[in-house]
């Protein structure tokens, strides 16, 4: 995931605009049709706000799409990718769902863990990375044990090789 | 349910439910059906007046179509019957579906029932009781989930929430304002604001009706009685027109809570926060707890013989100095009927005609209607189905929640409610047209839209219109506003509090009327306190007595503008709840004798009256108010008045005997309803009429604009704790167009100084554009902005500190 240098606090820029315009355009321009656009929206802003979303850009985007903020906040909760809590610079998602539990997550996990010094669901308390807590099927079972940092997957994971990808991470 | 219905009768279809055949509309859901027939179905999330979403899964039932059995129990609130449809609700398989999702809810729910609000009025322990296992059989550790301060309403527990998702789907569909929502996922699902926002609508407290489960409770009551214990009385709200209906809850003669009482055609199953939670003001520490007299500068608590008698006396020697015509009474509009026409009654006999309960009108040129009572000619129920509204001059949301409930719901149907407003309100409705304009110029803009009609219909205009907009053409959004009117075929001009306390409010509700003629549309006035039909019935107005006699008296502002020697006051605090708080509080000082009937004591009451008398309120006594369609609606008192006070009609009774008075031998107020309706017959809603157009007045310089708050308008609401700690209420703060702010050098939170009628006032200030340049919103009925000059009237402002 890219950071931008200064990640927006509030309102939504134009760029941002253009981008959820986009996908407003592949809905029917309903009430109904446009709060198909709020994943989407999330992302895009979710990506600009150092990878959480803080309530105030939430808002803006509830307040885009014409939706009070709770429906917004709903989407936010509810989907493991989005955190409406700060976030640290890079977050790891190790897959903890079936087949990646039969090939091992439980270990990956526990090594993760012991190596970061955190558990599930915290942050280092240098900012670096986020554990993500609960992370399900990802839909790379062919190569489990996966994970997914930040945008990219990793698969058939082995400690050795997860302690290469983590050291990699700024 | 894949079954498609073949029917030659598309209107009716026939479903047998556990045996019995049932005629049922087309489309309507299973459990709908059942409940019409009393046969009982089991459910959590479903509501007849919200939307099912069947996430409970309480409510499966077994269907069989056409002789095939449906693979598996289908939902009964989303499934809709269909002809030759078999429903069985209680068959083996229907029972065991039912028991299993009881027993996942209970999964995390507290089994601490002696300790929950809710016990014994708790669904979830209902159906428990009925389809529960007596023993759980979940021994893994129950999630817990932290508390929310959602206001000083509402209290929460929401370990125990079960995610039926009501109270969500109830502020989103019915209130308008989407408050809650469920956050998170699976397990880890709340129902919150998940930002801490709280809920703030005017009927957030129907939740707590609508939660099945311990999970969100009365915060006020909480905790002071069990519902077994209390006994219910059913009531009348006695704080807006329409006069919802209520049940009050009593335990030996303690009023503990008000819940709604169903009634389709006034507040369906819904009561406002301010009728719901109004009672904890019967047990104010400020209630007038016995009688008062004054001797000079000193007040002596007396008894009642005494009280009265002394009432009797200096009312008596006003009269005996200086004739009947020095006596004046200002009625509550909230009173009952029976104190009105008791009021005036003796008012009249002491030679005196001049009696309002209209204290918060600004212009009494149009005088009083002859031919009914000021409401709705309409129905409160039909408010629902127009196709178009044009409010004048308010802001229903918060002078009569639920009459903007019936209006929201007719915008969703597609009608185009249309507002006319010195300033803009946060609607909870979307509006066809918002048409904010400076207080000064709410005539001439609606002289435009009847101009915009004319034209439109080719009718000839009234000629008086001139006076207004001369030949002005009507501009676009006039157009726009007699355009919506014409297009519907059911539509209503509604007048508001801000329309009855304008200084043209005569003109106002002129060009109305004739706006509602020329469109065909209803007029209705949507009047303030919860008995202004009433006054107008009983006779407590200037210019009609109740058997429809044809009086001249002083109105409420003369009343005080031309002060009287002697006051009769009923239920009034003199510098809340009259149009000019100022003049009133001035005129009170300088009569000779003032005799205030009131429920709360208070230094303005003091510094004014002579004679205090403690008079009952609600719950406490028996009475009858008629609201804005006409219904007279009788209640009964079933709570013990507090300290020495007495019911008014009761008061006046003896009143009128200590004075000599004939005809006043009433045993119980029943009879005094019954001599009304000999003496009234029947009425019906005032409609408008062609002549007597008002002059145009022009209303010019700084003008301050106000009405009461949502919880400012009557004695009750203001002193009722929880109430008056929530949003709505509060500190007083002057709002003011941005560039008048700029222009003034008034910031976000600077002092100002308020001045109308000689009084002045430092308050905050917020600049906020929705308040049109030139005038100033400062609502009435709230802390610190008591006893100031007219609700819409001429005022200065100015930075706190600078120029004196």
């Amino acid at each position: 995931m890219s950071h931008a240098e200064a990640a927006l606090t509030e309102g939504l820029s134009k760029a941002e605009q253009a981008e959820i315009d986009q996908w407003l355009a592949r809905f029917p321009d309903t009430p109904d049709g446009r709060r198909s656009a709020v994943i989407p929206a999330l992302h895009v802003v979710q990506h600009n706000s150092g990878g959480w979303l803080p309530r105030a850009r939430m808002d803006a985007v509830a307040d885009y799409l014409g939706l009070p903020p709770a429906r917004v906040y709903e989407v936010a909760t509810f989907y493991g990718m989005f955190d409406v809590e700060p976030v640290g610079r890079h977050k790891v998602n190790i897959c903890t769902n079936i087949s990646c539990m039969l090939r091992g997550a439980d270990d990956i996990v526990e090594h993760v863990e012991k190596r970061l010094g955190i558990s599930l669901g915290e942050t280092t308390p240098d900012g670096r990375i986020t554990l993500k807590r609960e992370e399900e099927c990802l839909a790379a079972c062919a190569g489990a044990p996966m994970m997914l940092v930040d945008e990219a997957y990793y698969t058939d994971l082995t400690p050795e090789k997860i302690d290469q990808i983590l050291d990699e991470l700024e | 349910m894949s079954a498609e219905v073949k029917t030659q009768a598309p209107e009716t279809v026939t479903v047998e439910i556990d045996g019995r055949a049932i005629e049922a509309p087309k489309g309507a859901s299973i459990i709908a059906v059942a409940d019409e027939h009393g046969i009982d179905i089991p459910r959590f999330c479903y509501h007849s007046k919200l939307s099912a979403p069947a996430n409970c899964r309480m409510c499966l039932v077994d269907v069989e179509m056409g002789g095939r059995p449906a693979p598996k129990p289908l939902p009964a609130c989303i499934t809709t019957v269909a002809d030759g449809m078999v429903v069985r609700t209680a068959s083996e398989r229907a029972l065991k579906a039912q028991k299993g999702v009881m027993e996942f809810l209970l999964i995390n729910h507290p089994l601490d029932c002696p300790i929950c609000d809710q016990g014994g009025e708790c669904e979830l322990q209902d159906l428990a009781l009925g389809y529960g296992r007596s023993v759980s059989r979940f021994v893994e550790r129950k999630r817990v989930v932290k508390d929310e301060n959602l206001g000083p309403l509402i209290a929460t527990e929401m370990t125990r929430c079960i995610h039926c998702t009501r109270c969500v789907r109830f502020l989103d569909e019915v209130a308008g304002t989407s408050e809650l929502g469920a956050m998170f996922r699976g397990e880890h699902t709340e129902i919150s604001t998940l930002v801490g926002s709280g809920v703030h609508s005017e009927l957030s407290g129907n939740v707590i009706d609508l939660c099945p489960v311990g999970a969100l409770t009365s915060r006020p009551y909480r905790f002071s009685a069990r519902s077994w214990e209390m006994l219910s009385h059913p009531g009348v709200a006695p704080h807006d027109c329409l006069g919802s209906n209520i049940d009050l809850h009593q335990v030996r003669g303690t009023v503990k809570r008000v819940v709604p009482r169903d009634n389709e055609a006034i507040n369906e199953c819904w009561i406002s926060d301010r009728d719901r939670f109004s009672y904890e003001g019967i047990y104010s520490a400020e209630r007038l707890a016995a009688p008062q007299i004054r001797e000079g500068d000193t007040w002596h608590t007396v008894d009642w013989q005494t009280a009265i008698e002394a009432a009797a006396n200096g009312l008596r020697d006003v009269v005996a100095q200086h004739g009947g015509d020095a006596l004046g009474a200002l009625v509550s509009p909230s009173a009952s009927l029976e104190e009105m026409y008791l009021t005036a009654r003796i008012v009249r006999a002491l030679g005196s005609d001049h009696i309002d309960t209209r204290l918060r009108r600004g212009d009494f040129r149009d005088g009083v209607a002859g031919d009914g009572f000021p409401g709705l000619t309409g129905s409160i129920a039909g408010l629902e189905a127009v196709d178009a509204a044009l409010i004048v001059g308010g802001y229903p949301r918060h002078e009569q929640p639920l009459a903007n409930h019936r209006l929201r719901k007719a915008a969703i149907r597609g009608g185009a409610i249309m507002a006319l407003n010195p300033r803009g309100f946060d609607w909870n409705i979307d509006l066809a047209v918002d048409a904010v304009v400076p207080a000064g110029e709410m005539a001439r803009t609606l002289a435009a839209v009847v101009r915009a009609v004319a034209g439109r219909t080719g009718q000839a205009e009234p000629e008086a219109l001139a006076g207004w907009i001369g030949d002005e053409a009507p501009d676009a959004q006039a157009t726009a506003m007699a355009g919506h009117l014409l297009d519907a075929d059911n539509a209503v001009v509604l007048m508001g509090g801000l329309a009855e306390a304008h200084p043209a409010g005569a003109e106002l509700r002129w060009l109305a009327g004739r706006l509602a003629a020329m469109t065909q549309t209803d007029y209705g006035e949507l009047t303030d306190g919860s008995n202004a039909a009433g006054g107008w019935i009983a006779g407590a107005v200037p210019g009609r007595r109740a058997d429809g006699q044809a009086a001249s008296g002083l109105d409420a502002r003369a009343m005080v503008t031309r002060p009287r020697r002697g006051y009769l006051l009923n239920g009034i605090e003199p510098e809340h709840d009259h149009f000019d708080g100022a003049a009133t509080i001035e005129a009170l000082a300088h009569a000779d004798c003032v005799v205030a009937m009131a429920a709360f004591d208070s230094p303005a009451l003091r510094a004014g009256a002579d004679v205090l008398l403690p008079v009952a309120t609600l719950g406490e006594t028996a009475g009858t108010l008629v609201n804005a369609e006409g219904q007279w609606q009788t209640f009964a008192g079933c709570a013990k008045p507090q300290g020495d006070a007495r019911p008014g009609w009761r008061v006046l009774r003896v009143l009128a005997n200590v004075l000599e008075l004939d005809g006043f031998n009433y045993q119980a107020p029943d009879e005094i309803h019954h001599e009304i309706r000999a003496v009234a017959g029947e009425a019906k809603a005032a409609t408008p009429t062609a002549d007597g157009a008002p002059t145009p007045q022009p209303v010019e310089g700084m003008l301050r604009v106000g009405w009461p708050a949502m919880f400012g308008g009557d004695p009750l609401v203001r002193h009722a704790p929880s109430l008056q700690a929530s949003v709505h209420a509060g500190e007083a703060v002057v709002e003011i167009a941005p560039e008048d702010a700029e222009r003034l050098g008034i910031a976000e939170g600077d002092s100002v100084v308020v001045e109308q009628a000689g009084v002045t006032r430092t308050l905050p200030a917020r600049p906020s554009d929705q308040v049109p340049a030139g005038s100033f919103w400062l609502a009435a009925g709230l802390v610190h902005s008591e006893g100031l000059g007219g609700l819409i009237g001429p005022a200065t402002l100015r930075v706190d500190g600078g120029g004196e």
